[in-house]
C-alpha cells in the first residue's frame, strides 16, 4: 500500500460519491456541478496512472466544454435557483434496480477479469504522451477511431434534424 | 501521422545547434523543494504585480487615446492607482442578493481566479540558469503535454463567470452567464484548432521544447494561425470588442453585477491574469518565447538564461499593449455577429489551414518536392476561402428573437427570469409580459 494507492482509492472514493450525488441532487445546476468532480476526480485517477494526455483531454473536453454546455442548456431553460420539483421521476426504484445491477455486473466483470493484472507505473511511464496515445489511434485501432467518429456525426446530424421540425415538413 | 510528428522540421533550413541554455521536459523534475516554492511565490507575485501594473496602464493608455489624462495622483505617474483600486474594493461592503445561491455564489470567484494562476506555470519564462549552484530552467515545470494542460485550465475559468451569473439569482448576469458560455464554447474550438499546426512543426506539446523549435524561426510565420490565436484570445478573455458576457451597456456589469467587495476584485484580479496568460501562450507559441528577437538572437550572451526573462517580458507586454489598443480601439460587437465570426469563419478558416499545414508537412517530409507549387495554390485557396466568408448573404439574418407569433415569448412566472417558456408549462396571467408594440 503505497502514497499513489490511498491517493488513488481516495479519488475513485470521491468519483463515486460525486456521482451518487449527480442524481440525487435536488437542483439541477448543483447536479452538473457534483458531475464536474466527479470528471475531475476520474481525470486525476487518469494522471495518477501516468496517462497525462488522456487526463487534460478529459478536463479539457469533458469538465471544460460538455458540461458547460449542459449548464447552457439547463441554465437557458431552468434558470431559478431552488430545487426543482419536476427533477423526480416516478420511475426511482426501477432505474435504481438497474442502474444497480448494471454496476455490480460491470465491477464483477472488471474484477475478474483483471484481478491478477498489475502494471508497473514506473516502467510504463511515458506511455500516456501524446505520441503513444496517436500510434495506437492511428495504427492498431483506427477502425474503432473512425467509427466512433461517424457515430458522433450522426448523432450530430440527427440533433439538427430532430431539433428543426421544418426540415421534415420540405 | 507519427512520422510526420517525430521528424524535426525539415521545412526550415537546418536548425542551429540546440544551446546548452535550452530546456526540454526532461530538464524538470529535479528541483529541490525550496527552489520550487521560491518559483511559484516568483509566478505569484509577478502576475499580481503585472495586473496591478495593467490596471494603471489600461486606463492610462485608453486616455490617452481619448485625449484624456488618466488617474495620474497616486505616486508617480499614478503607478499606485491598482494598488489604490485594490485597496478601496477590499474595505467595500459586501452585498449578498437574497436569492442568491449561497455555496456556488461563494465558490465562483475562486473558481474563476485560480485557473487563471495555474496556466502560468507550463510558461516558460527564461532559460535554464543556475540558481545557488542548481541548475534550472526559468519555468515552474513542464509536461509532455503541457499545452494541452493551458487549454485546460482556460477552459475550467468559464465556470468562474457562468456560475457566478448563475448564482447571483439576478436577470442580467444570468444573461452574461449564458453569453460566457455560449462564447468560450464556441471559440475554445478555434483557439485550439489555431494552435496545431505549431504542433506539427515543433512536434512536441511541451512549452519549453516548442520555445527550443524557435531557436531560429519564430512560428508566428504560420500568419493564419496567429491571427486566429489571437482572435479566439480575444474572445476567450472576454475582453472588448468581446465583451460581451459584461457588457455595461447592454448588462449593466454582465456575470458580475451582483457581487462586490473582495469577491468583485477576485473576478477583476481572474480577468485581468486570465489577458497575461494568453498573452503569456501567445509569446511563448508565435513570438519565440524567451529568445531575443531578430539579430540580437546571434550573441549567445543576449540568447541564455536570465535575459530570457528580460525579452519575455517585453514581448508579453507588447501583445498586452495590443489587448489594451483594441479596447481603445474597437466598439463592441452584437452577439450574432459575435457568433457568425466564431463559427463562419474562425472555425473553418482554422480547418482549411490547418489541412492545407498538415498536407505541406507531409510532403516536406515525404521528400515531394512541391513545396514551390503549392505555395501559390494554398494562397489562391485562402483568397477564395476569405471570398467566400465574406460574400454578403442574400438571407437577411434573423435577429429579432421573436416567436412564431411575433411577441417575445418570455416567461415571468419563474420569478425574474426571462426564460422561454417549456412544453406544457403554465404562466401566470397576472405576471404575463406587457405587450411591446414595434414599429
Amino acid at each position: 500500500m503505497t502514497t499513489k494507492d490511498v491517493v488513488f482509492g481516495a479519488l475513485g472514493l470521491l468519483a463515486c460519491c460525486s456521482g451518487v450525488l449527480v442524481v440525487t441532487a435536488r437542483n439541477v445546476i448543483h447536479a452538473a456541478l457534483w458531475l464536474v468532480v466527479t470528471l475531475g476526480a476520474l481525470a486525476a485517477c487518469y494522471l495518477l496512472l501516468t496517462a497525462d494526455f488522456v487526463a487534460w483531454v478529459q478536463v479539457l473536453i469533458y469538465a471544460g466544454a460538455i458540461v458547460v454546455l449542459l449548464l447552457f442548456a439547463a441554465m437557458l431553460t431552468r434558470a431559478p435557483v431552488g430545487p426543482g420539483q419536476d427533477l423526480d421521476s416516478g420511475n426511482r426504484p426501477a432505474a435504481a434496480l438497474v442502474a444497480g445491477g448494471v454496476g455490480v455486473t460491470l465491477v464483477t466483470l472488471l474484477v475478474q477479469a483483471f484481478r491478477s493484472a498489475y502494471v508497473d507505473l514506473d516502467r510504463v511511464a511515458g506511455t500516456g504522451a501524446g505520441r503513444p496515445i496517436g500510434d495506437a489511434l492511428f495504427r492498431s485501432y483506427v477502425l474503432p477511431f473512425e467509427i466512433a467518429s461517424v457515430l458522433l456525426l450522426a448523432a450530430l446530424v440527427g440533433a439538427i434534424v430532430l431539433t428543426r421540425p421544418e426540415i421534415g415538413r420540405r | 501521422m507519427n512520422q510526420l510528428i517525430s521528424t524535426s522540421p525539415l521545412s526550415l533550413p537546418s536548425r542551429a545547434p540546440v544551446a546548452a541554455t535550452e530546456a526540454t521536459v526532461s530538464t524538470f523534475g529535479h528541483d529541490p523543494w525550496w527552489l520550487i516554492l521560491g518559483k511559484v511565490v516568483a509566478v505569484f507575485v509577478f502576475l499580481v504585480l503585472i495586473t496591478l501594473f495593467l490596471i494603471w496602464a489600461e486606463r492610462r493608455i485608453v486616455a490617452r487615446m481619448q485625449q484624456r489624462l488618466g488617474p495620474n495622483r497616486t505616486g508617480p505617474f499614478g503607478l499606485g492607482q491598482g494598488l489604490a483600486d485594490g485597496i478601496k474594493l477590499a474595505l467595500k461592503e459586501e452585498i449578498i442578493p437574497a436569492m442568491a445561491d449561497k455555496p456556488v455564489y461563494f465558490i465562483a470567484p475562486i473558481v474563476a481566479t485560480i485557473p487563471a494562476f495555474l496556466a502560468f506555470a507550463v510558461i516558460p519564462v527564461g532559460g535554464v540558469v543556475s540558481i545557488f549552484g542548481h541548475v534550472t530552467a526559468l519555468q515552474v515545470t513542464d509536461l509532455p503535454v503541457a499545452v494541452l494542460f493551458i487549454l485546460a485550465c482556460s477552459s475550467f475559468g468559464v465556470y468562474g463567470i457562468v456560475l457566478g451569473g448563475w448564482a447571483s439569482g439576478s436577470t442580467y448576469p444570468l444573461l452574461g452567464a449564458l453569453r460566457s458560455a455560449a462564447q468560450v464554447i464556441s471559440y475554445e474550438v478555434s483557439l485550439a484548432l489555431a494552435l496545431v499546426p505549431i504542433f506539427l512543426y515543433a512536434g512536441s506539446l511541451s512549452t519549453s521544447e516548442i520555445v527550443a523549435a524557435q531557436n531560429r524561426f519564430w512560428f508566428v510565420f504560420l500568419v493564419p494561425s496567429f491571427v486566429i490565436y489571437m482572435v479566439s484570445a480575444v474572445g476567450e478573455t472576454n475582453r472588448a470588442p468581446f465583451d460581451l458576457p459584461e457588457a455595461e451597456g447592454e448588462l449593466v456589469g454582465g456575470f458580475h453585477t451582483e457581487y462586490s467587495s473582495l469577491k468583485f476584485a477576485l473576478f477583476f484580479l481572474a480577468e485581468y491574469i486570465n489577458m497575461t496568460t494568453v498573452s503569456a501562450v501567445a509569446t511563448t507559441l508565435f513570438l519565440g518565447g524567451w529568445h531575443a528577437p531578430f539579430l540580437l538572437s546571434r550573441v549567445p550572451v543576449l540568447n541564455s538564461g536570465w535575459f530570457g526573462l528580460v525579452w519575455f517580458t517585453l514581448k508579453l507586454l507588447t501583445v498586452l499593449f495590443g489587448f489594451i489598443w483594441l479596447r481603445g480601439t474597437l466598439p463592441r460587437l452584437r452577439y450574432d455577429q459575435f457568433m457568425r465570426l466564431g463559427w463562419k469563419l474562425l472555425i473553418p478558416a482554422s480547418l482549411v489551414w490547418l489541412l492545407l499545414v498538415a498536407a505541406m508537412r507531409t510532403l516536406v517530409v515525404e521528400d515531394v518536392n512541391l513545396r514551390r507549387n503549392l505555395v501559390p495554390v494554398g494562397i489562391v485557396f485562402v483568397v477564395l476561402l476569405l471570398l467566400v466568408s465574406f460574400w454578403p448573404s442574400s438571407k437577411k439574418p434573423d435577429r429579432d428573437g421573436e416567436g412564431e407569433d411575433g411577441h417575445p415569448e418570455i416567461a415571468v412566472g419563474n420569478r425574474a427570469f426571462p426564460v422561454p417558456v417549456l412544453p406544457g408549462e403554465q404562466t401566470d396571467p397576472t405576471l404575463a409580459p406587457r405587450e411591446v408594440t414595434r414599429a
